[in-house]
């Protein structure tokens, strides 16, 4: 069982850079321990940058920094982050395609106790909306590690979402092709396509095991960069298999679902069903608790992927 | 009367410890932090009825800091605002009892948790009591780490311009925040200075002496037409000897022979204030 959380695997993976590259920089927001970037902060000390709980002031430095040749990766909240900075992400980072990482911590419903101050389930709209971005979740942690790589060869802004816990594995080893912008095919099939993305790409991968049993070949694909859309997979899944189901940990509106749903709409209609989270505050309770309650689980995508080929 | 608040705050002291440790959750240091400011606002400053949670006069709070909400939750229930056995649902999976203050519980105004709101919303309510010639107070309770956030000082900048003195801040000066303390993350000091040049009348407490709390609570506002800020003197964890100063001890959960440990100190504290 895996036990280290993918923020860990970026620190990690900026460690062993950082060291090679000093302009290699992160930047905290009282944040560096639930961001597991403390290690960053002991081993190179003067390349993390602390500017208190200031999530506006954090995005204007790194701008800055960033137009004077740094590599700055910033390490907050995913909360906080995207909506209390999105006009400095706007405007300084995304309006002037400046090079700056955005690393969203604890997102989703990581803080599913603390209410929805604290659950960023909103990013991915926002982010999506603003030219420029690049919105990357990744599912796991060898993922994780190839995404951190490529990003320092990634020039512009980018968006990145991790969870705050570790979660189980979905690639045997870190033995796969990763591109950012190209989904990834974990399961072959052409009864359904199941797109999803972040950490619910576990839940899915499962369901497919499910669906196996019942007879119902399910191909399962990992969008791990929303923007740029991969829409060629989605146009093809569209095309080979009879309908598409989205699992998302994020609103219902403006996430994964509703870009899938509008790529399929303009290109090749097909029926879809959208697993996310409704338009309500979310409730309070441990992640996987919401995960179930939400429908968030193999169970339940197997069961909506039964009703939703049955419609086709 | 002091010595009935005194008692007071160490029940809630014990009372929050032992609903943070079944919740297995929650912001131990800095719920112990604040317990001395709320338990004079609730039990001897603020007017308010518990039967009527939305009385029209009454005065408002904001706990702006809205992780310390611990020791908040545990004032409404002792006060009747809902029932003490509640207590157990803090956290938990469907709970009202959520990890920051939520107006679903009544007594509580507003919903907090990302840090920096408080101030303005207070700034909007003492505006409203002005524009409608009310004569309430609004308490707002801040953290000093909170005090990085824009918003504090564009809010701090409006209640002057609005000459709000039915408006009431007061800073948990703890001096610590998540990752240490205030003046290496970033630096505050001098601080009192900041607020004044804000234009806000500023008084030094120590945000746990419940008499000089009362004294400078019933005397503001001190300056006609001025907001007033009160720093707050703290101590992180406070009550609690092992927890005290603490960083580490934020959003740390005592385990069960911690909290035997902290509820055995707060009985010997209540012990001494007895004889
Ligand atoms: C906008 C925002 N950014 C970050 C956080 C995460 N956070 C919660 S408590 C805290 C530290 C607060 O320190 P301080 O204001 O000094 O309060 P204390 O607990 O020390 O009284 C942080 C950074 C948050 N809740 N809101």
């Amino acid at each position: 069982m895996n036990k280290i959380a993918n923020k860990q695997i970026i620190c990690d993976t900026l460690i062993k850079r950082g060291k090679e590259n000093r302009d290699i920089l992160v930047l905290t927001s009282d944040s560096r321990g639930s961001a597991s970037m403390a290690k960053f902060g002991e081993q190179l000390p003067e390349q993390l940058i602390e500017v208190g709980i200031a999530e506006q002031n954090i995005v204007g430095i790194a701008a800055g920094l960033a137009s004077s040749g740094k590599l700055p990766f910033i390490a907050s909240y995913a909360a906080f982050l995207s909506m209390r900075s999105i006009e400095q992400i706007k405007v300084d980072l995304a309006y002037s395609n400046t090079n700056v990482k955005v690393v969203g911590i604890s997102g989703g419903l990581s803080y599913g106790p603390l209410g929805m101050s604290h659950h960023a389930l909103q990013d991915i709209a926002v982010m999506m909306a603003i030219p420029n971005m690049t919105v990357i979740l990744p599912a796991d942690r060898y993922e994780t590690e190839k995404m951190t790589d490529e990003l320092l060869k990634y020039c512009g802004p980018v968006y990145i979402r991790v969870g705050r816990n570790s979660v189980p594995d979905i690639h045997q080893s870190a033995n796969f092709d990763y591109e950012i912008g190209k989904a990834l095919t974990l399961t072959e099939g052409d009864d359904l396509t199941i797109i999803a993305t972040g950490e619910t790409v576990k839940s899915a991968v499962d369901s497919s095991k499910l669906l196996k049993e019942k007879g119902i070949k399910a191909r399962v694909l990992n969008m791990h960069t929303l923007k740029p859309l991969d829409e060629k997979a989605v146009i093809k899944a569209a095309q080979e298999t009879a309908c598409i189901l989205t699992v998302e940990e994020h609103s219902i509106y403006g996430g994964l679902g509703s870009v899938i749903a509008q790529t399929v709409i303009q290109n090749y209609p097909v029926p879809m069903k959208m697993i996310a989270i409704p338009d309500e505050p979310a409730i309070a309770g441990q992640q996987l608790e919401l995960f179930e309650y939400y429908g968030i689980s193999a169970d339940n995508i197997a069961r909506e992927a039964v009703n939703l080929v049955k419609r086709c | 009367m002091e010595n009935s608040l005194l008692l007071k705050s160490i029940e809630i002291r014990r009372s929050l410890l032992k609903t943070i440790y079944n919740a297995n959750m929650g912001h131990t240091g800095s719920s112990l932090s604040n317990v001395d400011i709320l338990v004079t606002l609730f039990y001897q400053v603020m007017s308010y009825k518990v039967k009527d949670p939305t009385w029209e006069e009454r005065d408002r709070f904001i706990l702006s800091k809205g992780h310390g909400v611990e020791s908040y939750y545990c004032i409404l229930a002792d006060l009747g605002y809902f029932p003490e056995k509640e207590l157990d649902t803090f956290c938990q999976f469907k709970t009202r009892l959520i990890g920051h203050p939520n107006n679903k519980v009544p007594g509580v105004e507003v919903n907090t948790g990302a840090l920096g709101h408080g101030l303005p919303i207070a700034v909007g309510m003492a505006l409203a009591a002005k524009l409608d010639k009310k004569g309430y107070r609004v308490f707002v309770v801040m953290g000093d780490g909170e005090q990085a956030e824009g918003s504090i000082w564009e809010g701090a900048m409006a209640a002057s311009h609005y000459k709000l003195d039915n408006l009431i801040g007061i800073i948990d000066r703890n001096r610590l925040q998540i990752t240490g303390n205030t003046e290496d993350i970033m630096s505050l000091e001098p601080f009192k200075e900041k607020w004044q040049s804000f234009g806000w009348k500023v008084i030094e407490v120590n945000g746990h002496d419940i008499d000089e709390l009362l004294k400078v609570f019933n005397s503001t506002p001190k300056k006609k037409d001025k907001p007033t800020i009160i720093i707050a003197n703290t101590i992180k964890g406070k009550g609690v000897s092992f927890m005290e100063n603490k960083a580490a001890w934020h959003h740390k959960v005592p385990d069960k022979k911690q909290l035997e440990k902290a509820l055995l100190e707060l009985s010997s504290q209540e012990g001494d204030l007895g004889e």
